[in-house]
């Protein structure tokens, strides 16, 4: 049941993606996103969407999983393509009707927002897909570390989220234990209003709540008997390590950015 | 089970023969708003030798865990000392070295377990002794594998049985090294299966690696297992010996509430009914045996 969801829907696998340095592939994708934005003409674009479906290939992860993840958003797509239709004016009309009126420039604007969209989601869910938790949380850590400077706790926060990550199953399983206890008990959780199914929840959450607590003072204490004392002379297990294929991969990518930098200047642009 | 594995362990640094000594320990609660202070141990000495297995016994709010927490200054004395190999554990510049030399290990397996693999929740002692990367590798399979779940390194920890986490987090504690382990009611949350899995593993922790392993428990059975038996009642040590010795005073241990191992019991029965059977029977094996010679 509950127990069943998998969190950042990891899917192992052996692709050039996956094998790439976490860390590189943060970075990467940030550079793609905002290549995305960058694009402004059909051939600069083109040539983005071809390279988000080539490492979307690449990832050799099924593609319904890209298409779940993109279910959840079309609403959203849609919805701002037809804001952008609707109010954004220009000079050349397509379309009249009484007051509505349509501009060429709003139907590229609108067509931009909307790939543009669909890419991000796309190259943000291969991330998710390719890279397991523990890498991801050791990659932030390490890419944030520079911000220990100005005294932010990166350590801690890293150390936050892989016992978040590691909790999010063992408390689902609990929170079941607790629904069927407390259905055993008569609690009628299905039925009624949204007030009534809310006030049905704290039966639910409160005996959560108090074994949360209960949890993270023996998991404290556990911690503090494994000599953890903070990020301060910490070694790592799996120590993340650039190899040739992500120095290939960031070569690759300064080249492919360039070029879409040429191709911005090909033609003029379609949208601001 | 994978019970022939063993790690080097390098005991040869000179190491005094008494590995925990408590010294007339006395401890009592804060006082809260609702309640006055609460002494729950009034002066208890134990000295525990390297290379030991001692099982600590006692019913529930007899003061054992209050007793193990003081084995690693998770709590400190209200009164008398508590030396862990000759360090004392109210000096705080120590603590570190107190609690890589005596471990660990609770009874709820989930709240012990940090990170979502495997081998990196056997890691994380080490990583936070500051252990260099390369020699990390060797201690994280080395105690994997002293527990038998090292084909399990890739997996995550909830997805394992109660037992094989149990089993992890042993591994974790193994995987620092420490020269003596504490067990807080291991197997109270397992079913059988998972605490004869953690039993095992203990045993080999014992007899192969050299570890000095403290066992806090309520089943009589894990305690017959020990090579000496501690009974604590009320927060004063009741009785101390060899688990044959101990568990012959059967109506002493029912007068507070104790059990005897069901195979001591089952004997104790037969000889009452005049069966020949010797006074010292522990395990079911032990029990068999002698029934079958008392037949013949």
């Amino acid at each position: 049941m509950i127990s069943d969801i998998t969190i950042g829907q990891f899917m192992p696998g052996r692709s050039f993606i996956h094998k790439l340095d976490p860390r590189m592939k943060i970075i990467l994708m940030t550079v793609i996103i905002v290549f995305i934005f960058l694009a402004k003409n059909l051939f600069s674009m083109g040539a983005m969407v071809g390279l988000v479906i080539l490492t979307v290939i690449l990832s050799r992860v099924p593609l319904r999983m890209y298409f779940k993840g993109l279910k959840a958003i079309w609403f959203l797509v849609f919805f701002t393509a037809l804001l952008n239709m609707l109010y954004i004016r220009g000079e050349h009309i397509v379309f009249q009707y009484r007051s509505l009126t349509i501009y060429e420039e709003a139907l590229w604007q609108s067509g931009f927002v909307a790939v543009r969209l669909v890419l991000i989601v796309l190259i943000s869910s291969m991330l998710t897909y390719t890279t397991s938790p523990t890498d991801l949380t050791a990659a932030i850590e390490r890419l944030l570390a520079p911000l220990k400077l100005f005294r932010v706790p990166v350590h801690e926060l890293a150390m936050m989220m892989t016992i978040a990550l590691r909790f999010i199953p063992t408390l689902l399983e609990e929170t079941e234990k607790i629904m069927n206890a407390q259905k055993a008990r008569g609690a009628d959780l299905e039925s009624g209003g949204i007030i009534k199914r809310a006030k049905a929840l704290i039966p639910i959450l409160i005996p959560l709540f108090i074994s949360s607590f209960r949890r993270a003072f023996e998991l404290a204490t556990a911690m503090d008997c494994r000599c953890y004392t903070g990020g301060k002379g910490r070694t790592r297990l799996n120590v993340l390590k650039y190899r040739f294929r992500d120095v290939f991969a960031f070569l690759l990518m300064g080249g492919i950015c360039e070029g879409i930098l040429y191709l911005n200047t090909l033609a003029p642009s379609l949208v601001r | 089970m994978e019970d022939n594995i063993t790690i080097q362990y390098d005991h040869t640094e000179e190491s005094p023969e008494i590995q925990i000594s408590l010294q007339n320990v006395f401890y009592e609660y804060e006082s809260t708003d609702e309640s006055p202070p609460k002494e729950v141990l009034h002066g208890i000495s134990i000295d525990i030798r390297q290379g030991e297995f001692v099982a600590l016994l006692g019913h529930n709010g007899s003061g054992k865990s209050t007793i193990a927490k003081h084995m690693n200054a998770i709590l400190l004395p209200s009164g008398g000392k508590v030396f862990v190999a000759g360090m004392d554990t109210a000096d705080e510049a120590l603590l570190t070295d107190i609690r890589r030399t005596v471990g660990m290990v609770f009874q709820n397996p989930d709240n012990q377990l940090v990170a979502t693999i495997v081998e990196e929740d056997v890691a994380f002692g080490p990583e936070n002794l500051g252990v260099p990367s390369d020699e990390m590798r060797k201690l994280v399979d080395d105690a994997l594998k002293a527990v038998g779940m090292y084909e399990y390194r890739r997996h995550a920890p909830h997805k394992l049985s109660g037992g094989q986490k149990q089993r992890v987090a042993i591994a974790g504690i193994i995987a620092m090294r420490p020269k003596c382990i504490v067990f807080d009611e291991p197997t109270a949350m397992l079913d059988p299966r998972g605490r004869q899995e953690v039993m095992d593993a203990i045993d080999n922790l014992v007899r192969n690696l050299g570890i000095t392993v403290i066992l806090i428990t309520h089943y009589m059975d894990e305690a017959a297992r020990a090579d000496r038996v501690i009974i604590v009642n009320d927060g004063n040590l009741l009785t101390e010996g060899k688990p044959k010795d101990v568990f012959s005073h059967i109506d002493m241990l029912r007068e507070h509430h104790l059990d005897v191992p069901q195979a001591t019991e089952l004997a104790q029965y037969l000889r009452a009914m005049g069966y020949d059977i010797p006074d010292d029977v522990l395990t079911p094996e032990e029990c068999a045996r002698a029934i079958m010679n008392a037949r013949r």
